[in-house]
């Protein structure tokens, strides 16, 4: 039997003005797409950044098992250590392209400097990888030289997921990835990251508030309101049969579109 | 004017002061690259004239010793000629142009070509000490990197070179790593003098007085200028040699002489180029 990559007990994050995240129990499996859905305020971010270890949780455990199947207490993890992880065996995807890329230099140099920090030195071959990305995010290798500023918010997405996905990570969180895109680039965006997902076997954490997105993508969602999981299960279940009156509401307000 | 020297104390600085250089200066030296903040004086010089190096200099500098700088290579622009004054009113100490005969240089852009030995201290002028800046503009975030080693950015820039230029087009200021572990601004001196900082047996000292650090690379410590494996560093080579002595093998400035587009290959170390001139005329 596989076991968890991410488990939580009893995780904390509080603010002190009754804002954050409480009591969070989880575990996630390798290969597993988790969707965090709730309103603004609702603590999804906080959570997010909280098991990425950007944010010090106040109580309970995070347990993170690294691809050699050693366990790490994420909580009390050293600032070193954390950050190796954090290199090699996890991606972050944010919701503003700007702040999770590197708009003055190009596509080919975003996506490279993961690999570069993990020790590659050859220009050559790593140009060829980031080529062979920006063909897989569909932007196309004859943009390798192109600043991220010269492409739209989509494109900008989908060179995020490729700088995320070039060192191979196991798990990746994602904090509104489809935030600012409109409808159609979103299920682009969707589309693409559902292929990857699937082909690579990655674990992916993705807040959203938005409970279509989590149905194209997540096969269990959290559902989280006032800091608090009111609900968890398989997405579809959720859909079909909501059972707390928050999730309710999201889902009649989703379906009748 | 030597009637007035008295009012300064030996070297311009007050003595807590040096003392408080000199301590940074030694754990400088104990971490070869690491960049040591220290509270830089306001020096009768703007910042961006070399009050960094000035104050490593007036620190360390004493009565025997004898002191040479230079500015672009050369020991006769305006920068060179008044610190060199202003250390020669202040201490009284002997002054030099020839490399050899120095036991303390300060400079600004160039190693001289004269090789360096034992004994002598080089003092670098450095304007920006941090490599990562142009990368990463958080102080916090690039201290950080330096704790944890994680220079894998510094190589974005030279992809970026390659990738727009077909070369590493960074002709200064070009990045190194210390004793296998620190990465370094080398201040901005040509590339050309990149090999020169490796196992040198001179002690080099780098001061940055806006920014307020100071770091150093004793005698002997390993330096590594950052390359790719398919494109290794390499320094800047010329198809002239020097018009005045003939050399082949040094750094050389290009002097435009008139209106008409006509140019002159000089060594842009003149106490160099003069000492080749006189050993040719001595031969001759």
């Amino acid at each position: 039997m596989t076991r968890p990559i991410l488990s939580t007990r009893g995780l904390c994050k509080d603010y002190g003005n009754g804002q954050g995240c409480f009591d969070i129990d989880f575990e996630l499996y390798p290969g597993e797409v988790l969707g965090i859905v709730g309103e603004s305020g609702s603590g999804k971010s906080t959570l997010l950044a909280t098991l990425a270890g950007k944010l010090a949780a106040d109580r309970g455990q995070v347990r993170f098992l690294d691809r050699d199947g050693m366990a790490h207490e994420l909580t009390c993890l050293p600032e070193a250590e954390r950050r190796r992880l954090a290199r090699s065996e996890w991606g972050y995807v944010t919701q503003h392209a700007r702040d999770g890329l590197r708009m003055n230099v190009s596509a080919g140099a975003n996506i490279s400097e993961r690999l570069m920090a993990l020790g590659e030195r050859h220009y050559g071959r790593l140009r060829e990888r980031a080529g062979d990305w920006l063909d897989k995010v569909e932007i196309g290798a004859d943009r390798l030289d192109d600043k991220p500023s010269a492409f739209s918010g989509g494109m900008q997405q989908r060179l995020q997921i490729a700088r995320n996905l070039v060192t191979q990570p196991r798990l990746v969180f994602m904090d509104e990835p489809t935030g600012g895109l409109d409808v159609s680039v979103q299920a682009r965006f969707l589309d693409l990251t559902r292929r990857l997902v699937h082909d690579t076997g990655i674990a992916v954490i993705m807040v959203t508030h938005d409970l279509g997105v989590a149905r194209l993508l997540a096969q269990r969602t959290l559902v989280m309101q006032r800091g608090r999981v009111v609900e968890t299960g398989l997405t579809d279940q959720i859909l079909d049969d909501p059972q707390h009156p928050y999730s309710q509401l999201l889902v009649s307000s989703i379906l009748q579109a | 004017m030597t009637e007035r020297q008295w009012q300064y104390n030996f070297g311009f600085l007050d003595e807590n002061t040096k003392r408080m250089l000199r301590r940074g200066l030694l754990k400088a030296v104990a971490i070869p690259g690491y960049q040591v903040p220290f509270g830089s004086r306001e020096m009768p010089l703007p910042y961006g004239w070399g009050t960094g190096g000035i104050q490593l200099t007036a620190s360390i500098i004493g009565k025997s010793d004898v002191l040479k700088v230079i500015d672009q290579g050369a020991d006769d622009t305006t920068n060179a000629v008044n610190i060199r004054r202003f250390f020669a009113r202040v201490t009284g100490v002997a002054t030099t142009t020839r490399t050899a005969d120095a036991t303390l240089i300060q400079t600004r852009h160039r190693i001289p070509e004269t090789a360096l030995c034992e004994g002598q201290i080089m003092v670098f002028q450095v304007p920006e000490p941090e490599p990562l800046r142009t990368l990463e503009a958080s102080e916090v975030e690039t201290r950080k990197l330096h704790a944890h080693q994680e220079y894998g950015l510094m190589h974005v820039k030279l992809y970026e070179d390659i990738a727009r230029f077909g070369h590493v087009a960074t002709s200064y200021d070009y990045p190194v790593l210390v004793n296998g572990r620190y990465l370094a601004s080398p201040s901005p001196i040509p590339k050309f003098d990149n090999p020169k900082l490796d196992r040198s047996p001179a002690l080099m000292l780098f001061g940055a007085g806006r920014e307020k650090r100071l770091y150093a690379i004793p005698p002997y410590t390993a330096v590594e200028s950052l390359a790719f494996e398919d494109h290794p560093f390499a320094v800047q080579r010329w198809p002239h040699v020097c018009a005045l002595c003939g050399s082949g093998d040094s750094y050389l400035d290009e002097i435009i002489t008139d209106d008409a587009g006509h140019r002159l290959f000089v060594c842009s170390d003149s106490d160099y180029c003069q000492a080749q001139r006189t050993l040719q005329e001595g031969m001759a």
